[in-house]
C-alpha cells in the first residue's frame, strides 16, 4: 500500500473523513465500554449527558475546557513556527506561582489582577526563553529541555507549597494560602460557576488568531515554521522570530495556571493541573493548529474528561477512558487528516 | 543508429499509457517501443509527461489506460519492483547514495539479505568485473561522500547494472556533469549497448540528444508530439516538436560594461579562496564551473548570507560593513535562489505569501500590521506582469510548474528593481518556453542596467547569455574572460581545475 497525494481533495473527503473519525471514535468507546462490563450505549449517553446534560455540567465542561484553551493556544503557535514546547505544563505551573505570590496580598486592588496576569505571563514566557536560547544559540533540542523543565518545575512546586509558600494556616497540608477575594477573577454572570477566565481565553485565542493572519510577526512566524531554509533565505531574523514566539507560547500557557488559581481554586496545589500542558497538545493537534479550532478541540476534549467522569460514578467504568477515548480520537483525526491529503493505493 | 537495432527484439513497449491528475492529463495515450541495444531519446519540457510515465513504468502510479510490457511480459501494474526485477534500473537525476558507506555497500544496499551468508566478496567480483567490461571506473573502497559528482554517477550505474538491468533509464544524466564528464558517461553508454542493454535518455539538451541517441521520442503536454530516427533529423526539428511553434530565440548582443557596481578584492567566506570580482552594471557575468565548487559561498556572500571573512566588498565603491540578507537586499540586491522548492518558495505558502516573502517588512508593514490589500495588489500584479500560469494567487505555490514558480520569484526579484542580482541556476529543470522567457527577462534587466551575476551548470547558458566569463574550481575564481575568448573545451579544462596556476 501506498500514499498518493492528492492535489484538490473533494468537499466530501474534507467534511466526510473527520465525522468518520468522530465515528469510530465512538465505536472504539462502545468496545472499551462493553469491555468493561457495561451497556456501551448507556455510557455514551452518560458521557454525553454528563459533559453538557445540564447547566451544571456545561459549566463545568467550560471550566475544565479553559485551562485547555490556553496551553492549546500556547503550542499551537508554537508548533505552528515549528517550535516544539512540550513544556507548557512547567510554564502553567509558573503562572500559578505568580498568582499567588501577587495575589496572596502583596499588591492591591485595583491592580492585582492585570498586574498578577502580566507578570504570569512574563514568568512563563522567561521559563520558555531559555530552552529556545539554547536551541538558537547552540542547537540544543527543545523537546527534551522544555520536557524536562516540567519534572524541574512539578518538584519546584512540591518544594514551595512544602516550605516557602506553605499555607501556615493550612494544617500542614502542602497547598498555599489562599487568595485575597480581590485578585480572584469574578464570575461571568453572578450564581453560575463559570468564571472570566474563559471569556479571556477566548479572547486570547482571537488574538492569536489575529496575529497569525494580520501580523508580521505571524507572517514570519509561519513561514519559518512552514519553510525554515526560504525564511533564512529571504531574511527574515530566524532566531528573534523563535524567540518571540517563545514569549508568546510561554505567556499563554502561564496564563492557563493562572487562571486555574485566580478564577477556580483560589490557591495553589499540587494537584492544580491534570496535565493541562500535555493535553495541550492533543488540543492544539486535533485543532490542526488553528487558534480558533483549539476552543473548539478544547471543548471536546473537557467534554470527554468532564463526562466520563461523570459516567464513572454512575457506571462504575475507569475514567481512564477518558485518556483512551482522547488517544484514540488523536489517531483518528490524525488518520483523517492524513487520508484528506492523500489517496491509499495498493501495490 | 544501427542497423542491428533496428532490427533486434523489442526489449520494452509501454501501449497506451494514460494518467489523469484531476483536471490535468498528464499523459495521454503515450506508447513507446525500446529494442535491444538501442538509445532511445525521451525529451519534452517540463510537466510534458516523462517523469509521469517513468513513474507509471516503475509502478509508483496507476496508469488509467494502457500496460507495460517488459521482455514480452506484463508487467503488473503498481508494483515497484516489478519492474526493477524485470531488469529496467533507473539513475535519478538527484542520486541515491548514502554518502557514509562505501560504493561497495551502496551497490550492495538494499540487493541482499541483511544476513547475508556470501558475505562481500562475491559482490567485490562481480561488481570490478562490471566495472571493466563497462569502464565504469570507480574505487569499490571509497566513502561515496569523498567522490566526485562524475564518479557517483558511475555508482548509480553500476548499482542498476549490478541488479541485472538490461534497460537502463538515465535522467538527466548530464545535467551535474562537466562537459568532459558527460563523454565519459556517452562512452559508457555507447559501451553498454554493445553488450546489448537499451538506454532510454531523458533530456531536454539536444546536442547531447543528437550525439547518443538512436531514436527521439518527443513528448508535448502528455502526448508523443513526435518520434524520429535521430540521424534523419535536426535539433530545429527536435525543438519544434518540443514546444510547438512557440520557440523564440533568444538573441543576445554582448554588452561593453558599464562601471562596475560591485566589487570583492581578495574576499573570502569558507569555501572561498581569495577572489576578486567586479560586477558591472548593464552586464552579464557568467560563473562557469561543476556545482559544489563554491557558487553557493559566492552567491552567499552578494547576497547577504555569508559576511566576508576577510578582504573587501564595495556596492557603488562603498566599502560594506555589517553584512547580512536584509542589508543586501536594501542595498539593492536580487536573488534568484539556485533551488526554488527549498529556498525560493514556502510550499504551503500561497502565491501571494510567497511574493511578500522578501519585502513583507520594507514595503508592506503598517507598524505591526501586514497590509494584505496591498500584498494582494502587488501579487496580482506580478501574475499579470510575468505571466505566471496559476487558478489565482490564493492558490498554494506548491501545486505550480518549475517554469510558473520561477516566473513569479523572478518577478518577485525584478520587481524591486535590484541594481545586482544573483541568478543562481536560474533555469534548472525548466522546460523550454520558460528558459526562453527566463532569458529574455535577465536579459532586459541587464539592458535596464542591472549588475548580473548568472550562475549555472549549463555551460551552453553561459556562453550564449555572458558578456564576461569566470570559471569556478575548488572555491578559486578565474580571472573574467569576454565571451567567445574560450571554447568550451577550454573552460572545461579550468571546470576541471586546471588552468588556476597563477591562484592561491
Amino acid at each position: 500500500m501506498r500514499l498518493e497525494p492528492i492535489a484538490h481533495p473533494s468537499l466530501v473527503r474534507q467534511a466526510g473523513l473527520p465525522v468518520a473519525a468522530v465515528a469510530a471514535t465512538v465505536a472504539v468507546a462502545a468496545a472499551l465500554a462493553a469491555l468493561a462490563g457495561a451497556d456501551p450505549f448507556a455510557v455514551l449517553g452518560q458521557i454525553l449527558t454528563g459533559a453538557a446534560g445540564s447547566k451544571f455540567a456545561l459549566l463545568e465542561t467550560l471550566n475544565r475546557a479553559t485551562p485547555l484553551i490556553f496551553t492549546g493556544l500556547a503550542v499551537a503557535v508554537a508548533f505552528r513556527a515549528r517550535l516544539w514546547n512540550i513544556g507548557a505544563e512547567a510554564q502553567l505551573y509558573a503562572g500559578a506561582i505568580v498568582a499567588v505570590l501577587l495575589g496572596t496580598g502583596a499588591v492591591g486592588a485595583p491592580l492585582v489582577l492585570p498586574l498578577s496576569a502580566l507578570a504570569a505571563m512574563a514568568a512563563g514566557a522567561a521559563l520558555l526563553l531559555g530552552p529556545v536560547a539554547l536551541k538558537v544559540r547552540f542547537g540544543v533540542d527543545e523537546v527534551v529541555t522544555t520536557l524536562l523543565f516540567n519534572f524541574i518545575m512539578l518538584l519546584f512546586v512540591s518544594f514551595l507549597l512544602e516550605g516557602p509558600m506553605m499555607d501556615p494556616m493550612g494544617m500542614g497540608w502542602p497547598k498555599s494560602a489562599a487568595l485575597i477575594p480581590d485578585a480572584r477573577l469574578p464570575r461571568i454572570v453572578e450564581g453560575l460557576r463559570l468564571h472570566w477566565g474563559f471569556a479571556l481565553a477566548l479572547g486570547a485565542a482571537v488574538i492569536v488568531w489575529l496575529i497569525q493572519t494580520r501580523s508580521t510577526l505571524g507572517f514570519e512566524m509561519r513561514a519559518v515554521g512552514a519553510n525554515l531554509r526560504a525564511a533564512r533565505f529571504a531574511g527574515m531574523p530566524v532566531n528573534a522570530i523563535l524567540l518571540k514566539t517563545a514569549l508568546l507560547s510561554g505567556g499563554l500557557a502561564a496564563l492557563a495556571g493562572w487562571s486555574e488559581v485566580a478564577g477556580l481554586k483560589g490557591h495553589l496545589s499540587q494537584d492544580l493541573s491534570p496535565g493541562f500542558g500535555y493535553t495541550g497538545i492533543i488540543v492544539a493537534m486535533l485543532a490542526l493548529l488553528h487558534p480558533l479550532g483549539v476552543i473548539v478541540s478544547a471543548l471536546f476534549v473537557a467534554g470527554i474528561f468532564v463526562g466520563s467522569d461523570a459516567m464513572s460514578r454512575a457506571a462504575g467504568v475507569p475514567t481512564y477512558i477518558a485518556d483512551m477515548l482522547l488517544a484514540v480520537a488523536l489517531l483518528f483525526m490524525v488518520l483523517a487528516i492524513l487520508l484528506t491529503r492523500f489517496r491509499v493505493v495498493r501495490g | 543508429m544501427s542497423l542491428v537495432a533496428a532490427a533486434a527484439e523489442v526489449v520494452l513497449r509501454l501501449d497506451g499509457i494514460s494518467k489523469r491528475f484531476g483536471a490535468l492529463l498528464a499523459n495521454d495515450a503515450i506508447s513507446l517501443s525500446l529494442r535491444r541495444g538501442e538509445v532511445v531519446a525521451l525529451l519534452g519540457e517540463n510537466g510534458a509527461g516523462k517523469t509521469t510515465l517513468m513513474n507509471i513504468l516503475f509502478g509508483h502510479y496507476l496508469a488509467d489506460a494502457g500496460s507495460v510490457e517488459v521482455f514480452g511480459r506484463l508487467l503488473p501494474p503498481g508494483h515497484p519492483r516489478a519492474a526493477l526485477n524485470a531488469g529496467v534500473g533507473m539513475v535519478h537525476q538527484h542520486f541515491t547514495l548514502a554518502d557514509n558507506l562505501t560504493v561497495l555497500d551502496n551497490i550492495r544496499l538494499g540487493t541482499e539479505p541483511l544476513l547475508s551468508v556470501r558475505g562481500p566478496q562475491t559482490a567485490r567480483a562481480r561488481i570490478s568485473a562490471l566495472s571493466r567490461d563497462f569502464g565504469l571506473a570507480v574505487p569499490p573502497d571509497a566513502r561515496v561522500a569523498d567522490l566526485s559528482v562524475g564518479e557517483r554517477q558511475r555508482v548509480e550505474i553500476l548499482k542498476a547494472l549490478f541488479r541485472d538491468a538490461r534497460i537502463l533509464i538515465l535522467d538527466e544524466p548530464t545535467a551535474v556533469l562537466t562537459p568532459q564528464e558527460a563523454d565519459a558517461l556517452f562512452a559508457t553508454l555507447r559501451a553498454a549497448t554493445a553488450r546489448g542493454l537499451s538506454v532510454i535518455f531523458i533530456s531536454h539538451k539536444l546536442h547531447e540528444v543528437m550525439a547518443i541517441s538512436d531514436r527521439c521520442v518527443v513528448l508535448r503536454r502528455g502526448r508523443v508530439a513526435g518520434e524520429a530516427v535521430t540521424a534523419e533529423t535536426t535539433r530545429a526539428d527536435l525543438a519544434r516538436l518540443m514546444v510547438g511553434d512557440q520557440l523564440a530565440e533568444t538573441r543576445v548582443t554582448p554588452r561593453v560594461g558599464g562601471p562596475a557596481r560591485l566589487r570583492l578584492r581578495d574576499a573570502t567566506a569558507p569555501g572561498l579562496k581569495p577572489l576578486t570580482l567586479d560586477l558591472c552594471g548593464g552586464t552579464i557575468t557568467g560563473l562557469a564551473g561543476v556545482s559544489g565548487n563554491g557558487q553557493a559561498a559566492l552567491a552567499d556572500l552578494i547576497g547577504g548570507a555569508l559576511a566576508p571573512a576577510s578582504g573587501t566588498m564595495e556596492i557603488d565603491g562603498a566599502p560594506v560593513a555589517a553584512w547580512s540578507t536584509r542589508r543586501a537586499l536594501a542595498a539593492g540586491v536580487g536573488r534568484i535562489p539556485e533551488d526554488r522548492h527549498r529556498t525560493g518558495t514556502v510550499a504551503d505558502f500561497t502565491l501571494t505569501e510567497n511574493t511578500a516573502l522578501e519585502t513583507y517588512a520594507t514595503r508592506f508593514a503598517r507598524g505591526p500590521i501586514l497590509d494584505w490589500p496591498a500584498v494582494r495588489a502587488h501579487a496580482d500584479a506580478i501574475i499579470a506582469a510575468y505571466d505566471v500560469r496559476c487558478e489565482g494567487r490564493d492558490q498554494r505555490i506548491r501545486l505550480l510548474s518549475g517554469g510558473n514558480m520561477q516566473k513569479l520569484i523572478l518577478g518577485r526579484v525584478l520587481e524591486e528593481r535590484p541594481a545586482i542580482l544573483i541568478a543562481n541556476q536560474p533555469v534548472r529543470g525548466l522546460d523550454v518556453g520558460a528558459i526562453a522567457y527566463v532569458h529574455g527577462r535577465l536579459l532586459d534587466a541587464r539592458d535596464a542596467g542591472a549588475a548580473i551575476l548568472l550562475i549555472s551548470e549549463d555551460l551552453d547558458e553561459i556562453t550564449g547569455l555572458s558578456d564576461v566569463i569566470h570559471v569556478m574550481s575548488g572555491g578559486r575564481l578565474s580571472p573574467p574572460f569576454r565571451r567567445g575568448t574560450l571554447t568550451q573545451a577550454e573552460i572545461g579544462l579550468r571546470m576541471a581545475g586546471q588552468g588556476f596556476t597563477d591562484a592561491a
